[in-house]
């Protein structure tokens, strides 16, 4: 299954014909594109402040990474002092973080989990798992490289990292955020086909939606 | 143009609830890290997940009643919170009181989350409905003994006005001082009152409805964006509304801004620091909880008034 999908190194072109921001649910123009306008960048400005300190993560893990979350609510690391909480459902969730390695029977549920959450919403990669498979690397069960189906905004690599680590990546998807630089779900937007082509690639038996509101 | 500075001045009015009720909020979260040891969010974390939750927007779509749920519970805040003095002796803060005000109060105190149980039935998600069922239930079983409370304070001052109940407390103060205070004149009914009031601030032992780890968040799982920010004010000045009416009800009323900032505070910790030191209850616990010793001091209080 590993020589199926091609490696990519850059950004792919966005496919012909396809709409910009058509299933946008944030900020959305159908159509033309109006230009930014001053008043507009600073209102976007005072947005991104908000959402950086306001991160708030689905509780979710699906590999052995997330025993690694589990110490950042506790006294000694406290993620909740940087405003991070979590979240139970996606409706409420702006973060997702897949936590090691993800099985493509779980990549289902990431995916249905992702598609709920309200944009904005930024999906941080953990452990080496994401970026190449990790120890993981010729095992059929489980994807190679996040970036393929997954938005990625944010990678911490180790095996597995620590929460230290954790903490600093969170401090850097923030930084992202505040810089208006963290767009990974309009870039899912908008090339959706190309993503839908790299899941059905690997998810054979597919039953999902064409877009899991 | 009296009713129009009325209305402005109650406007204002319920800006400084909402605000007071987010930074409650607030020092609520970093009580309890400073319990568990952590050093918790800043004081002011609810106004930035409030500006955060205000600018977003969602295109799903569960019917009308699932909008106006939240709508509800907002209205049902704010009418609850304009119903009832503030502070008296100040124009424009004693609220729009009339005679009888008492029994639209605790109409309002569940009218807000009855919209919210209809909403939340719209939303499909199964979570919803156990959310909402174990409120309700809770809901009924704490009424008993704060109606019980009501009843004994309103046949002790002869009123069914919030406003005139703290006039009769201020007329036995001239007397007796801080004894004149209700919680002191009507023990009883005090006891089944504040401990009532632990299950309508839904902190632990009394958080069933919104139970981490068993139904997450409760009814309001499906709510999302928008809807999330008109739950976050509701709730914060449902939560300032509860506790002024405990204050006019129990401690009194209050006659300077800052009577009122001590006692709601102190009132407010109250639910606050039970809720630090407990685990949840089941719901049938809750339920056996609030028919027990709680009804008991009502029913006491109610006995002791008709005696007297």
């Amino acid at each position: 299954m590993r020589d199926e999908l091609p490696v990519l190194h850059g950004v792919p072109p966005i496919p012909e014909g396809s709409q910009p921001h058509a299933r946008c649910q944030d900020e959305c123009f159908l159509g033309e594109k109006p230009e930014p306008l001053k008043y507009r960048e600073a209102i976007q400005r005072i947005k991104n402040w908000f959402r950086a300190n306001s991160l708030h993560v689905l509780a979710y893990g699906t590999g052995c990474g997330s025993i690694e979350l589990r110490p950042l609510g506790t006294a000694r690391f406290d993620m909740e002092r940087f405003g991070i909480s979590t979240r139970p459902t996606p409706r409420h969730a702006n973060v997702l973080i897949i936590s090691g390695y993800l099985s493509i029977k779980t990549l289902k549920r990431v995916i249905r989990s992702y598609e709920q959450m309200p944009s904005p919403k930024w999906v941080v990669g953990l452990g080496s798992c994401t970026i190449n498979g990790g120890m993981y690397w010729d095992s059929y069960a489980t994807m190679k490289q996040l970036d393929l189906y997954l938005p990625v905004d944010m990678y911490i690599s180790g095996c597995m990292p620590r929460p230290e680590a954790l903490i600093e990546g969170f401090a850097a998807l923030m930084d992202k955020i505040k810089k208006g630089e963290a767009n990974g779900y309009l870039d899912y937007l908008e090339r959706l086909d190309w993503y839908r082509e790299n899941q059905k690639k690997i998810i054979h038996d597919w039953d999902l939606p064409d877009y899991s509101w | 143009m009296d009713t129009l500075l009325h209305v402005i001045v109650s406007l204002i009015s319920l800006m400084v609830a909402l605000a007071y009720g987010l930074t409650t909020g607030g020092v609520v979260r970093k009580i309890m890290a400073r319990i568990q040891g952590r050093i918790g969010p800043p004081v002011y974390q609810p106004f930035i997940d409030l500006g955060k939750v205000l600018f977003l927007r969602t295109g799903t779509h569960h019917g009308v009643m699932f909008i106006l749920g939240p709508v509800f519970r907002l209205a049902g805040a704010a009418g609850f919170y304009l119903l009832i003095p503030v502070i008296v002796g100040v124009p424009f803060l004693e609220g729009f009181h009339f005679s009888g005000d008492l029994l639209l109060v605790m109409y309002f105190m569940f009218f807000g989350s009855l919209g919210m149980a209809l909403g939340a039935a719209d939303g499909g998600h199964p979570h919803s409905p156990i959310g909402v069922g174990r409120g309700l239930a809770q809901m009924t079983a704490y009424e008993l003994p704060f109606g019980l409370a009501v009843v004994a304070i309103v046949a002790s001052s002869g009123s069914f006005s919030v406003f005139e109940i703290v006039e009769h407390q201020r007329a036995a103060m001239l007397t007796k001082g801080v004894l004149g205070w209700n919680l002191f004149q009507l023990p009883f009914a005090s006891i089944a009152a504040f401990l009532a009031l632990l299950g309508m601030n839904m902190y632990p032992p009394f958080n069933i409805v919104g139970a981490p780890t068993e139904i997450p968040v409760g009814p309001a799982t499906e709510y999302n964006t928008a809807f999330q920010s008109l739950q976050m004010s509701g709730r914060a000045i449902f939560a300032i509304a509860k506790v002024v009416l405990f204050m006019n009800l129990f401690l009194g009323g209050a006659h300077s801004i800052l009577e009122a900032f001590i006692k709601t505070f102190f009132i407010y910790m109250w639910s606050i620091f039970v809720g630090a030191v407990f685990p949840r209850f089941r719901p049938e616990q809750s339920i056996r909880f609030f028919l027990g010793w709680p009804t008991a001091a009502g029913v006491l209080a109610v006995a002791l008034i008709l005696w007297r």
